[in-house]
């Protein structure tokens, strides 16, 4: 099993046309990824490197059966992308896109709220089930098969903790990119409610950022009986306050949302927090080690 | 992106908000006609981008033009340094020059977006003139909060609630929640991130006025917002920070030695973090972005070398998109063209990684390389001092 895609996903690309859009559907498609078409508004009915192109997304969904998409659609129209993903009834829209005023998102998550879509990101690399299936920009290789399931505010450190966690022979369930925006789909609290669920993850690798209080939530809801390891690593502890460290969302505002106050909720709840972010999976290997978790080859299906 | 008060004060008085007469003062002759022009007693206030400015000697009352005058002269050049600006402090370039005013309440009101809620959020007290940040660790009941519809933003309703909470009556109250309604409108209307009246003051003959005002835009939706770029004033912000941000390059200076170049804000900062615990310090965060190219990369190392504090420069790049062979190509472009002598210690994974630490090793250039993160802070720490 695996949380949000698997080999079940039928993914459709908002904004395939694109530079990006292709690059990343190849990918996609090269991985073993179901990919059934693009959609890009007034290309309908091309075809574009061997997929149908839609001018809809609910034209693409009666036409596909399309049931998650991944967005790589410019900032200015990445929010009614995410709308018109919702409204045609797909269920896991993952959002690539950096650059999205504040105030375009915030019908969107409003819009969301009691709908069964569920948005992932945006500003964020997307969601890989090792093995499965992936909707973003995750390069396949670093990842591999296993029991460890991965929730991250940063994409590159996702990378370097799946690779960690790969050469120590700990592969993954879904690694998951919520990305780094003050207003984002998917929270640690939701990723944490999948992980929950899903029988074939043993463990959790966390990994947030300075910047508002979606740590001390997800520690929160550890401390409320989150029964699986969670190894944690907060980047910022040297980030000066009042300074944005590249992701919008990664601020220390008024003296709040310092690595420090997040490392210690999380501690507080149960978590290995480590200080090096090198030292993410050698914990998660002697949290295992130690709860009586089976490490895995990587060569689970 | 932040801007001065009076640039916030006109901004929130085109929104239909009452602020008081004045205006804005590059030189001591301007501050004095202004001063001249309002009549009576002014207040001269120093513009930077930083709070805490009456403590630190940058907002002065004064009885006329005469005296406007001789207060702006000292405070144009001068360096102020508060609370917030730390101890380098800012050079004052721009004044505000203002009526002043027979207070007989100072409240707060401040607009921000809760990110747990996602909706925006109004927030009043009848501690104005404080820290807010302060009150609300401190006295938290002193706080009221509205949360707005994320579509229609304040409702009246909201303001007159507020206004009322906030001990207020009858027609100061309207004054009050019709200041709060002109200030939503442009916390929308502007995509601002946050819009702070502190304080908001009722005067003595029962006037309602925004006495200081702080705006910070969203920077990614300048975009549509292109009357607002002429706003930025560079004098307020980093060189090299300035620089960074012509070339979409993720800078900030810090005041370690050790300069960083990594790809991806969160493993940016984890580097800063790992040269923190192996002894160092970072003089930077650097961040190149997912899809750099060779040219990017170049002018990353250019910015990062402009740092005479830098003694050694750690490059951790985790390739997805980023090659490490076009990775190689810039660095190695960047170190010949810029006759780099400092030690550079490279720490590359991902896509290609073979062939870029091929192209580093066959290079002749002097690089030293490292395979883990905690291997490649350790080298630049130890390059760094010696």
């Amino acid at each position: 099993m695996a949380v949000l895609i698997d080999e079940r996903t039928r993914l459709l690309v908002q904004g395939l046309t694109g530079r990006e859009g292709t690059f990343h559907a190849l990918q996609a498609a090269r991985y073993g990824t179901t990919v059934v078409g693009g959609v890009s508004p007034g290309k309908g009915g091309a075809t574009h490197e061997g997929w149908p192109v839609f001018d809809t997304v609910r034209e693409a969904v009666d036409r596909t059966g399309a049931n998650a998409s991944v967005i790589f659609v410019p900032p200015p129209a990445a929010a009614d992308a995410v709308l018109e993903a919702a409204d045609a009834g797909i269920e896991v829209v993952v959002c690539i896109t950096e650059g999205i005023p504040t105030r375009d998102m915030l019908p969107v998550i409003a819009f969301l709220d009691g709908r069964r879509t569920r948005l992932v990101g945006p500003n964020c690399p997307g969601v890989l089930s090792a093995g499965k299936s992936k909707a973003g920009i995750i390069p396949g290789h670093i990842g591999s098969e296993g029991s460890v399931g991965v929730v991250s505010r940063s994409g590159t450190l996702t990378y370097e903790a799946m690779h960690q966690l790969t050469r120590l022979g700990l592969g993954q369930t879904t690694c998951i990119g919520i990305g780094g925006d003050p207003l984002i789909g998917t929270s640690f609290v939701d990723a944490l409610r999948l992980f929950a669920a899903d029988r074939d993850t043993e463990a959790v690798v966390l990994i947030g950022e300075i910047g508002g209080s979606a740590e001390e939530d997800a520690a929160a809801f550890i401390a409320e009986g989150f029964d699986k390891p969670v190894v944690a690593f907060v980047a910022g502890q040297t980030a000066p306050p009042g300074r944005r460290m590249g992701h919008a969302g990664a601020i220390i505002a008024g003296g709040a949302g310092t690595a420090a106050e997040k490392q210690a909720a999380l501690r507080a709840a149960g978590v290995t927090v480590v200080e090096s972010p090198a030292e993410i999976g050698a914990a998660m290997a002697r949290r295992l080690g130690a709860s009586g978790g089976r490490r895995t080859d990587g060569a689970r299906g | 992106m932040k801007i001065h008060e009076y640039q916030a004060k006109e901004l929130l008085a085109a929104a239909g908000a009452p602020v008081p007469r004045g205006a804005a003062a590059f030189t001591a002759d301007e501050a004095r006609s202004v001063a001249e022009r309002l009549g009576g007693r002014v207040v001269v206030k120093a513009q930077i981008h930083a709070g805490g400015r009456g403590k630190g000697g940058g907002v002065k009352v004064v009885s006329d033009a005469a005296e406007a005058e001789r207060a702006a002269e000292a405070m144009l050049g001068m360096t102020l340094v508060t609370a917030q600006t730390g101890l380098t402090g800012r050079r004052v370039g721009r004044l505000l020059v203002e009526e002043a005013l027979e207070i007989d309440r100072e409240l707060y009101v401040g607009f921000v977006i809760d990110r747990a809620l996602a909706r925006p959020v109004l927030m009043a007290s009848r501690a104005g003139g404080m820290d807010i940040e302060q009150v609300a660790s401190e006295t938290p009941e002193r706080i009221l909060r509205e949360v707005l519809d994320p579509v229609a933003g304040l409702r009246p309703f909201q303001a007159r609630r507020l206004a009322f909470g906030l001990g207020l009556a009858g027609a100061v109250a309207g004054r009050a929640a019709g200041a709060m309604l002109a200030a939503a409108k442009a916390f929308r209307d502007l995509d601002a991130t946050l819009v702070e009246i502190n304080p908001l003051v009722v005067t003595a003959g029962g006037g309602v006025l925004a006495l200081d005002a702080k705006v910070n835009l969203d920077d990614n939706a300048l975009f549509r917002h292109p009357e607002l770029h002429e706003l930025r004033d560079t004098a307020e912000e980093e060189e090299l920070e300035v620089e960074a941000s012509r070339h979409s390059l993720s800078y900030v200076r810090l005041d370690g030695r050790i300069g960083c170049m990594v790809n991806g804000a969160g493993l940016a900062m984890a580097t800063m973090d790992i040269i923190h615990l192996a002894g160092g310090e970072p003089a930077n965060f650097l961040d190149v972005g997912g899809g750099a190219n060779a040219d990017q990369i170049r002018n990353a190392f250019r910015i990062l070398m402009a740092d005479p504090n830098v003694t050694a420069v750690l490059i951790n790049i985790f390739g997805g998109i980023l090659r490490c062979d076009v990775l190689a190509e810039g660095v190695i472009a960047a170190v010949r063209e810029l006759a780099v002598e400092l030690p550079v210690v490279i720490r590359m994974e991902g896509t290609n990684v073979e062939k870029g630490k091929r192209m580093l090793r066959e290079s002749g250039l002097n690089f030293t390389t490292a395979d883990t993160m905690s291997e490649a802070a350790d080298r630049v720490v130890a390059l760094a001092a010696g």
